[in-house]
Order: C-alpha cells, then structure tokens, then sequence
C-alpha cells in the first residue's frame, strides 16, 4: 500500500515539481490539485508547496486563502488529515487562520536563499516522528517574508503545547523565538518555511529533508492512526 | 450611495518595521539628520456602496479585519470621504 498525497497548486505555486519527486522517492503517490478544485481527491496528505500564490499580492498568502480549494484543505485537517505547507505554504496556513501568527519582511530586507541548520524540537508528532529531538537537519530556505511573528500569549501557548517543532540554530531571518516551523494543538497542520522537498537526494546537498515526509507517510500508513495529537510529547528541555 | 474611502495599514506600533529602519539610516547620507521614528505602511483607496457613512465605515472595517489588513501585525485606520 502506498500513500496518497494532493498537492495544491495556486496561480504562481513554483515548487509543486520538487514536492512531487521528493514525495515519489519516498514511495507516495501523487496528484495535482488545482486551486479553483472545491473537493479533493482521496488522500492522505494534503501539501501547499511554495512559490507565489496569487502573486503575492497585498500580503503573502492573503489572496489564496480564499481559493475554493481551502476549504477541502481545512476540512481534512478538521478530520485527522495531514496538511504540510512549505514556504509560501506556511505563509497561507496563518493567513488562513489554520497555524497562527503571521510572517513578516525578513528583518535584514533581503532575500534569502541558503542552507539553514534546524533543530528539531519535538518528534512526538506525525511530522517529526522518524527524526530524534534535538536532531540537527541541514534543509534549505529560500524567501523574503520568513520572519514568523506570534503575540505572547500565543507564543507562551505554542511552547506549552510543544508545538514549535523547528528551530534555526542560526536565525536567518529574525523569526521570533528562532521559530523555522510550528504545528497546530492537533497535530494535524504543520508550516515551515524551509524547503525539505529541496533536500531529500544527496546530488543536492542533502537529504535531511526526508524525515519530515517519512514521518507523514508512515503516520498516513499506520491504520487506526485517527488521532495525531495522541502521543505523550517529548520536549527538549523538559 | 458611493462612498470614497482611505485605508491607512501600518505595522502594529511595537513591531519592528526593517524597511522604515532602512529609510532611516539612508536619509543622513543626504543631510538629513535628526530624522527618527521612520514606518512605511500602504493606503488602499477604494469606493464603497453605502446607505450612509455609519454603514460604508461598517463595511470597510470588516474588510479590513477580513483581508485588507491581518489583524495579528498590523494596524488599520479607515477615513471616509464625501459620497460621490
């Protein structure tokens, strides 16, 4: 048996390629979802890759969160589906309202486009669960709003929850509290802004990337798997 | 009625605001100097239908807190202009 992912693809989405190839090396099929689609089809996981949806106007993310296709996406998630979003992904899921916070202008204005080591914080989730806590994975960014911003409340409640599950061991871009990527209070939604897809063959510099899109597989593969948040969380520094 | 409207969206005071700092260190280099508190925000304009200006300041509230502004970073202010 094999697991299914949908990628959605926006007007201006440029990363759907590498997530497809990555997700084929690993033994998942799938399947190209236009925006404009109000269903998905039958799947397992749900991808928002990156690239700049509707351009990017007014803010990241702000226009396509309103395409038909979200509201499939959130109903899966609502429903124990794994949704991913990479990038200009992550950047849709706080716009949307699924991850919260929101990602502003890198603090030094630049675009940035280099390798970034990520610690991983938390493995006791269906994103994260084949890599080991405090793991060092060497994955790839590659943006100009990556600077994820929360309130305090919302950033005391996140490392509560254990739901930080990346870190920049460098902070690149001055993302609060060196966050890289954060899941939701049901394991079930996970956005970062660094590029596993890009780093999951040697030839390219890496293949850290691959125990994020092993962990989802094996979590869509194991039956009677509906509640991703039924792990006891183990927390680095706990 | 049409009502002509201005939306005013800066970063929430207290959010630090990387394009105003830039601005800010680049003025000196021309001769202005004692130039502090620099933010670079937008202004959308836009005309909406409205009974009245309670109800086109309603409206155009709302879309702010829906799209035009994200309420989590930034800030917004409506003004209302004469109805067309």
């Amino acid at each position: 048996m094999n697991a299914k992912a949908a990628v959605v693809v926006f007007p201006g989405s440029n990363c759907e390629q590498d997530v497809e190839r990555a997700l084929r090396s690993l033994g998942c099929q799938t399947q190209r979802v236009w925006h404009a689609a109000e269903t998905l089809p039958d799947t397992d996981l749900v991808v928002l890759p990156g690239g700049f949806a509707h351009g990017d106007y007014l803010r990241t993310g702000a226009i396509a969160r309103f395409s038909p296709v979200m509201a499939a996406v959130q109903e899966h998630a609502a429903t124990g589906g794994l949704v991913i979003g990479i990038c200009n992904g992550f950047q849709i899921l706080c716009e949307a309202g699924m991850l919260p916070g929101a990602l502003r202008k890198n603090a030094g204005l630049k675009f940035l486009c280099r390798w970034t080591d990520l610690r991983v914080e938390n493995n006791a989730t269906p994103f994260t669960s084949r890599a080991e806590v405090g793991q060092v994975v060497r994955v790839p960014i590659n943006h100009f709003e990556g600077n994820w911003y929360c309130d305090d409340d919302t950033l005391a409640d996140l490392r509560d929850s254990g739901s930080i599950l990346l870190r920049y061991v460098d902070n690149p871009n001055g993302a609060l509290d060196d966050v890289a990527g954060i899941t939701n209070k049901d394991r079930t939604v996970f956005g970062l802004m660094p590029h596993p897809e890009r780093a999951c063959e040697a030839l390219l510099g890496s293949e850290d990337g691959r125990v994020i899109f092993e962990s989802m597989i094996d979590h869509a593969l194991q039956a009677g798997s509906p509640d991703p948040a039924g792990r006891v969380p183990e927390m680095l520094g706990t | 009625m049409s009502y002509s409207a201005r939306v005013n969206v800066m970063l929430k005071s207290g959010i630090a605001d990387p394009q105003g700092q830039t601005i800010e260190r680049a003025l000196p280099a021309l001769g202005y100097t004692g130039v502090t508190g620099v933010r670079v925000g937008k202004i959308i304009e836009l005309h909406v239908d409205a009974a009245d200006e309670t109800e086109a300041r309603r409206r155009v509230d709302e879309m702010c807190e829906r799209l035009l502004a994200n309420p989590v970073i930034e800030s917004y202010e409506v003004t209302i202009g004469d109805p067309g």
